[in-house]
């Protein structure tokens, strides 16, 4: 009595799968399919989100932009529809009142405005901006330095520029820091050249936009005390929502308008949207793998099935082997392994397939995303498939195991 | 004695009872050379299932080489097939996809024999088949003789108490039935294997010493043949 799985057990199991190419292959095919589906899957979704993700490349997780806008409720006399500013009282007002706060970052901005340098032009938006603003959006500094306190207080007319207004002014290239570009009638000295790509705008994305010292550019448009948006990030650990009533009251207070008008100041919160993302995402990923999985599982039953047909065809083969001395177990784990190694076989395929065509994916789009699976998602792949191979296997043989050695005695 | 019947009955039950072997009793000793005759319907086959341990009977006695085989389990009952029967069988029943010495190692491998000394085995018994030539060849490249030369060395490569024969020839054109029975015949002269052939060709079962005549489920006759002059045309060769 024998039962041991060795090598010559492998030889015999690989013989009669590999002398079966035609069978093999059909049945192979739906393992292969159903298991490069689900990794295409999981590494598209992964780069999709990456790439959403590049969007808000740079920006502060945490961050609350504030815009004031027209009142919609009548409040201490006055009426409904009543426009009302933000100031720069505003901005000492919340870092004294709210010590949570991290960053409170005043702008003012405009756009429609043309950039040029020695006859090449762009049309760009300028941004004035406080020392602090690159802790709210990050810079991916190319050349230079961000504007700096310094900057602001002394009212220094230099200038960052983004990625695109840097392309369009310098298509030669090389460091433009130290020379001047002239935008509407005023010429800025170039400090910093910002290469961020992402894709919130807040008054314009950053690429084509000129930043310029915020006093600098409350000057030239005359603003007065006046501020168009204010950007707050809270300190570490802070939930930015849980704020966000206090803001509106202290607001509301001051520039007298209803507390529960949330009309009468917009509110921008990333962590809101980051969160929304999240959500989205968990929903997608969600999807891919009940697509994934069921395509697989459709693979693992048709492998089932076909191999419930195979067995049909192979009563002579099983019968003489159990006339000729094969237990039960025998043919049942011939079975078994049979299914288990076809299914290794052809998901092993599937996931160099997966590999490869992703590998493709990645080198065609152009942004720098990563779509390849994970070492252990392709693990997991591969225990998931050893699993389905076993269960695959477990009818078939069942009904393999029920062939009577009588069978191989009659006339085919 | 190596083989030993008592009364053995078996009922088949396929809606209505049909009762096939109504108290057999057969005695055959070791290096015997019998054959087992009968119209269709006889019983033969079941015969053959029986002493094949492929199936089970109902009441009587059936003892192999001195073991009592009754109610055996599967894997008993397997193990058995494996060590003490050899089958040879009327469509060959080798197995497609193999070659000519995979067929024939294939009893061993039941046996976790390894596959040098297995494959060793095979290539003797296809030389002295005289089909070293055919080792690597798949059943389909070769003639009907051939294959059943095949079958007959898987039958014979675990050294078998008996062969057990169903129709050798019922696939064969009388050419090639008369090179199998006489291989057969050689088989049990010189090596002194047992072998119960089954058939309902009278030329084909006058190659035994014994004639076992089976009919509607009862030994009619045991006729000794030694002389081979049971068949009126079995003299010189087999009849199709």
């Amino acid at each position: 009595m024998r039962h041991r799985f060795d090598f010559d057990t492998f030889r015999e199991i690989g013989d009669s799968l590999f002398r079966n190419k035609r069978r093999t292959i059909l049945t192979g095919f739906g393992i292969f399919w159903g298991l490069f589906m689900l990794l295409f899957l999981v590494g598209g979704g992964k780069g999709l989100k990456q790439s959403l993700s590049l969007t808000f490349e740079g920006f502060a997780s945490n961050t609350m932009v504030m815009i004031s806008s027209n009142t919609s409720k009548p409040y201490k006399g006055m009426k409904e529809g009543r426009y009302w500013q933000l100031n720069r009282k505003d901005v000492e007002r919340l870092r004294l009142l709210m010590p949570e706060l991290d960053v409170v970052a005043p702008m003012v901005s405009n756009w429609g405005l043309t950039a040029e340098y020695k006859g090449n032009t762009t049309s760009c938006a300028i941004k004035g901006i406080s020392g602090n603003y690159h802790k709210v959006e990050a810079p991916k500094l190319k050349y230079g330095r961000t504007i700096r306190d310094a900057d602001v207080e002394q009212e220094r007319k230099v200038c960052v520029i983004g990625k695109r207004v840097y392309n369009d002014l310098f298509p030669q290239g090389g460091d433009p820091c130290g020379t001047f570009i002239q935008v509407g009638s005023v010429f800025f000295q170039i400090i910093g050249v910002d290469f961020s790509s992402g894709n919130i705008s807040i008054s314009g994305s950053a690429s084509e936009s000129v930043m310029v010292p915020f006093s600098v550019a409350a000057t030239l448009f005359k603003r007065g005390n006046n501020v168009d948006i204010i950007c707050v990030t809270g300190k570490p650990g802070i939930k930015m929502s849980s704020l966000e009533p206090r803001v509106r009251s202290i607001m509301a207070r001051e520039h007298l308008f209803d507390p529960t008008d949330d009309q009468a100041m917009v509110v921008l919160n990333t962590e809101q949207v980051f969160s929304i993302m999240d959500n989205l995402f968990r929903g997608v990923n969600f999807l891919i793998w009940l697509v994934g999985i069921g395509t697989l599982l459709a693979g693992a039953v048709g492998v089932s099935n076909i191999m419930m047909v195979t067995v049909r065809e192979r009563t002579i083969e099983i019968g003489i082997r159990r006339a000729i001395g094969a237990v039960p177990r025998d043919i049942l784990s011939q079975i078994i392994w049979e299914s288990v190694l076809l299914t290794l076989t052809a998901g092993s395929a599937g996931i160099v397939f997966s590999v490869l065509i992703l590998n493709v994916v990645e080198r065609i789009v152009p942004q720098a995303v990563t779509f390849q699976i994970s070492f252990w998602t392709a693990v997991l792949a591969a225990l998931l498939l050893s699993v389905l191979g076993v269960l695959a296997g477990l009818a078939p043989a069942m009904r393999a195991m029920k062939v009577k050695p009588v069978d191989a005695m009659r006339d085919e | 004695m190596l083989i030993e019947l008592k009364g053995v009955h078996k009922t088949y039950d396929n809606g209505q009872p049909l009762h096939v072997l109504k108290g057999i009793d057969l005695q055959i000793e070791k290096g015997e050379f019998v054959s087992i005759m009968g119209a269709s319907g006889s019983g033969k086959s079941t015969l053959l299932n029986i002493l094949g341990i492929l199936d089970n009977y109902d009441e009587g006695e059936y003892h192999l080489a001195g073991k009592l085989i009754k109610n055996l389990s599967e894997r008993e009952s397997a193990t058995y097939r494996n060590r003490m029967i050899g089958f040879v069988f009327q469509s060959f029943n080798l197995i497609g996809f193999k070659t000519a010495v995979e067929n024939v190692e294939l009893p061993l491998f039941y046996q976790g024999v390894n596959r040098h000394r297995r494959h060793e085995a095979a290539m003797a018994y296809l030389e002295k088949m005289g089909l070293t030539d055919w080792a690597s060849h798949y059943p389909n490249e070769m003639s009907g003789g051939q294959k059943q030369r095949v079958a007959i060395a898987r039958a014979l490569i675990t050294h078998p108490e008996i062969i057990l024969a169903d129709e050798p020839t019922g696939a064969l054109d009388s050419k090639t039935s008369v090179e199998v029975m006489e291989l057969l015949t050689r088989l049990n002269r010189e090596d002194g294997v047992t072998i119960i052939v089954v058939t309902h060709e009278s030329g084909v079962a006058n190659c035994a010493d014994k004639i076992v005549h089976i009919k509607d489920g009862l030994i009619e006759r045991v006729e000794d043949n030694r002389l081979h002059h049971a068949s009126q045309f079995g003299t010189d060769t087999i009849m199709k």
